[in-house]
Parts: C-alpha cells; structure tokens; sequence
C-alpha cells in the first residue's frame, strides 16, 4: 500500500485531470507503471491505447480511486463528477433495467420520483427506453452495455472513463456504439477517456490517442487524431482513417506490443 | 425447450410410489410379509383416520416447534453469518466452534435440553440447534462469493457498508441462502421429532407410545405425518425462492 499524505489524490481547480509523474510499484515488486504524465483538458477525448499488461487497468483503478500511485500525483478539478463504464456492464441480476441505472442517484440518496425521471431520460439518449423494466438476463450483450452505459449518465459526469466498454461486443454492435458514445460526448461536453487495445476503434471515437509502452507503462505516442470531428462509417475506409491508424500501429509496434 | 405443466412434474414421482404402494399392500395381504412387522398401506390410512385423536393434537404440537424453530434458525442463523462476514478476524474466531457444534448428536443433549428448556421447549429448542448451521454456512458462503467487481461498482459510487451489505451481498447471496433454508427446513422437522421423544409430546411422543403397544400401522402413520410437514415446509420454502429469484436466477427460471 501506498504511504504518505502527498499521494493523496489533489483536487485542484484546474480544469483539466493531470496525472504528474505516477509510478505504480506492487507488493511482489512489479512495476505497472513508469513515471507516467498525462494531461486531460476538459471536454476532451483520449484514447489511451497500448498492449495487454502495459498498465492500463493499474491506471484506470488509480483513477477511479480503488488503488493509490506509489508516486506521483493525481490533479483532479474540485467539482469532477466521474462515471466509469468498465468491458463487464456490472449489471445487478436482481434489478431491472431502470434500478441498475438508477444505482448511483440510489446511493446518493435522491428521492424515487426524481432518480427515476433522471434515469428514464438517460435510458432514452442510450436508446434503450422501451427495456426500462426488463432485467439484464433479457438483454443482449449490446443492450446491457447500453444499460451500463446509462448508469455513466445519470450522474451527470463531467469525466467519462471507459475501461475497454465494448471489446466483448460483436463488430456490428461495437461500431454502432462508437458512434452512440461520440453523439452522446457531443451533446454532453464531458471529459472521455476510452482505454482500448483496439487501434481503429481508438482512432474513430476519440480526438487524441495516446500510446503506452509495455510494462511498466509509459507514453511513447501523444498524437492528435488529424481527422473530422463528426464522424460516420466511411470514414472508416477512409485513406485518412488508414494513416491516422498507420501512425498508432508503428507507434505499438514500437512500442513492443504485439498486434 | 419442453412446457412444464404441474401434471407432467408430478407423475414421474407419482409411479414409484404407486408402485411401491401396491406391491406392499399384495404382500401383506398375501401373508408374505407379516403384518404385525410392516402394516399393509390401507391398515396405516385406517390408523390415520381411527387413531386421530391419538396423532392429530400432537401433530399440532410438531408444527408449531418445528415452524417455530425453522423461524428462530432463519433469523438468527442469517444474523449470525452477517456478523461473521463482517470481519474475517471474528470469522476465524467463531467458526470452527460452529462446525465443531455440528458433531455433537442432537439426541446426546437432548437431556439436557430438557433440564435447561423445560419440557415443552425442549422440542423447539432442539429444531432451533439441528437447522441453524446450514442456514449459517449457506449464508456465509454467499456472502462472501460477492462478485468483487461490483464490490468495486459500490465502493466508486461511494456506497456505505450498510447499502452495500442490502442493496449487493444480501440479494446476491439470496440463492444461497435459500439453499440454507431449504435444508433447515427439513432438519427443522427432525430436530423437533427427536425432541419429543424425549419430553414425550408430539408426533415423536405419539411414536413412543406406539411403540410401546406394538402397534406398528401407528407408528407407520406417525412417520408418514412427519414426513408430509417436513414436505410442507419444503414447498413453502420452494415457492418463496421462487418468487423472489425467479425474475432473475437461472435456478428458479424456467422459459
């Protein structure tokens, strides 16, 4: 475990979430991650691509709070609302459709009337008003991820992160829901970060990717995604899209992940 | 897959005991088997209907200890394993005493049950000790295979230790302790039997007393009862998992 007060996650009121030098040495002595900086400005969208076991679910639970960095410090604004949405949807079995979205208003003690208002107007924007009252065992892989994805919502984030959300999700579905995931940031206006280790989904959904290296996980790439902000499925055959991706395939490759 | 209808889930079990039925009433009747060691099925229904006044009133004596104690284990034995689940310390501490418990035969305390309980607690007290440990190690085991990711989901959403253990532990372990309860259930039944057999009251009483005339169609007619309540209580047991798992859990769900 961790020790000392300055590794205490900052609050600061900056806009943007910093991570300053992190370093995330384990017990065993395995180092998941190197001195690691990165800055995301409020508004917008990063892919944090890399190989498997680069550290990027060190990272995610460093961000999310459930595991402290060994070193270095993490700069969050004062009034960050973050949502998560992990590639397991984590839906309660038990619950319907509309309770599971209704979780997080649930524990934060908003009345029945307005958490359930709340949550029906986020099941709408994931398309998946008509299944409020089913439970998860009724649902399709893509739906609970839609359901998943309305938990996010209903806090109101203004940070998104998404651990791999759609990496068990069949292609079809997966792309529908780049393009539900980059609708839904445009009309919302919060911070994402998408980890991934798919590099044309990295390229599609986001405005930035950054690449990190094998364990211990560094920043080898920091690239701006040189591609139109709206974004449809030609695109992805587009001869742009090919060398936007071609830029993070060789940065990978670098940077001794396998493909 | 195949319609389940109430008919088609009871006939299977229906032909053996038809079977078993009619065989031991040719046998009896044919002097193959003599009566006064194993009742013909028709003299134990005739025991049933002459000798009420003998097995009814005790009976009503059985189901009140064994409801009562199935009732007292359920509660208790689901508080129980939430305190030990709180702390692993205190689980370490406590639990090996309760399995230890579990190899002390009933009938072995059931003097001192008598002593410490009196004799019309004895039967209750008896039901309470024989079906609390399942309920306990059912529990226990449910509470603690919580999937740790949503453990996680909870602890993000800043949930306090009380909505976690009602709103995640609990129903996720309901299953489990539906599992628990359904052996406590017919544990319940024989804990409150054996019970009666020392104070003498109950369906065991009734049994003692059977036993002592000779009268085999009786102490027949005494197992069947006891049999048909620790039935009772299965199925009622059964239809409350049910209901509240059915929505949800591959065990209760039939499509």
């Amino acid at each position: 475990m961790a020790s000392g007060e300055t590794l205490v996650p900052r609050r600061t009121r900056s806009s943007a979430i910093e991570l300053v030098a992190i370093e995330r040495r384990f017990d065993d002595g395995v180092e998941a991650l190197a001195p690691l900086t990165l800055r995301l400005p409020a508004g917008s969208f990063v892919a944090l691509l890399g190989p498997s076991g680069c550290g990027k679910s060190t990272l995610v639970r460093l961000l999310t709070e459930l595991d402290r960095p060994t070193r270095g410090s993490i700069h969050k604004p004062f009034d960050l609302k973050m949502a998560c949405v992990f590639q397991d949807p984590c839906l309660l079995p038990w619950r319907t459709v509309l309770d599971n979205a209704a979780l997080p208003l649930e524990l934060a003690g908003v009345p029945e009337a307005e958490r359930h208002a709340a949550t029906k107007d986020a099941l709408a924007q994931v398309g998946l008003a008509d299944a409020a009252s089913k439970y998860p065992a009724q649902l399709s892989g893509g739906m609970k991820m839609r359901a998943s994805l309305a938990r996010a919502l209903v806090v109101q984030p203004t940070f998104l992160l998404l651990d791999e959300p759609f990496a068990a999700l069949d292609e079809i579905t997966r792309q529908a829901l780049d393009d539900h995931l980059r609708t839904l940031w445009k009309a919302w206006g919060f911070t994402a970060l998408f980890v991934t280790h798919a590099v044309d989904e990295a390229a599609y959904v986001a405005d930035r990717a950054v690449v990190l290296s094998r364990r211990p996980g560094r920043v080898v790439l920091d690239h701006p995604l040189d591609l139109p902000s709206d974004r449809t499925t030609a695109l992805r055959s587009d001869a742009r899209f090919a060398a936007q991706t071609g830029i993070l395939r060789n940065a990978l490759a670098e940077s001794g992940g396998a493909l | 897959m195949t319609r389940r209808t109430p008919w088609g889930a009871l006939l299977p079990p229906l032909v053996p005991a038809i079977l078993v039925i009619g065989v031991l009433e040719a046998l009896v009747r044919g002097d193959v088997v003599p009566a006064f060691l194993v009742p013909a099925p028709s003299q134990i229904a005739r025991a049933l209907v002459d000798e009420g006044p003998s097995l009814y009133p005790p009976l009503a004596q059985t189901v009140k200890a064994s409801l009562l104690g199935f009732l007292i284990a359920a509660v208790v034995g689901v508080t129980a394993a939430i305190a030990l689940a709180s702390s692993r310390r205190v689980q370490q501490a406590i639990y090996p005493y309760a399995v230890f418990s579990q190899t002390i035969p009933i009938v072995s305390i059931a003097p001192l049950l008598v002593i410490w309980f009196g004799w019309d607690r004895t039967a209750l007290a008896s039901a309470v000790i024989v079906s609390i440990f399942p309920v306990v190690a059912n529990t226990l085991a449910g509470l603690r295979s919580t999937d740790p990711a949503l453990v996680d989901l909870f602890r993000l959403y800043g949930a306090s230790s009380g909505a976690t253990l009602f709103r995640l532990r609990l129903p996720a372990a309901l299953p489990q302790i539906f599992t628990g309860l359904r052996v406590a259930g017919g544990l319940a039944v024989i804990g409150a039997v054996v019970g009666e057999f020392i104070t003498g009251q109950g369906i065991g009483g009734a049994i003692g007393v059977a036993q002592q005339r000779q009268r085999v169609d009786i102490i027949f007619a005494g197992v069947l009862l006891a049999s048909l309540l620790g039935l009772a209580l299965f199925g009622f047991i059964n239809l409350a998992a049910w209901r509240s798992l059915r929505s949800w859990h591959v065990s209760e769900s039939r499509h």
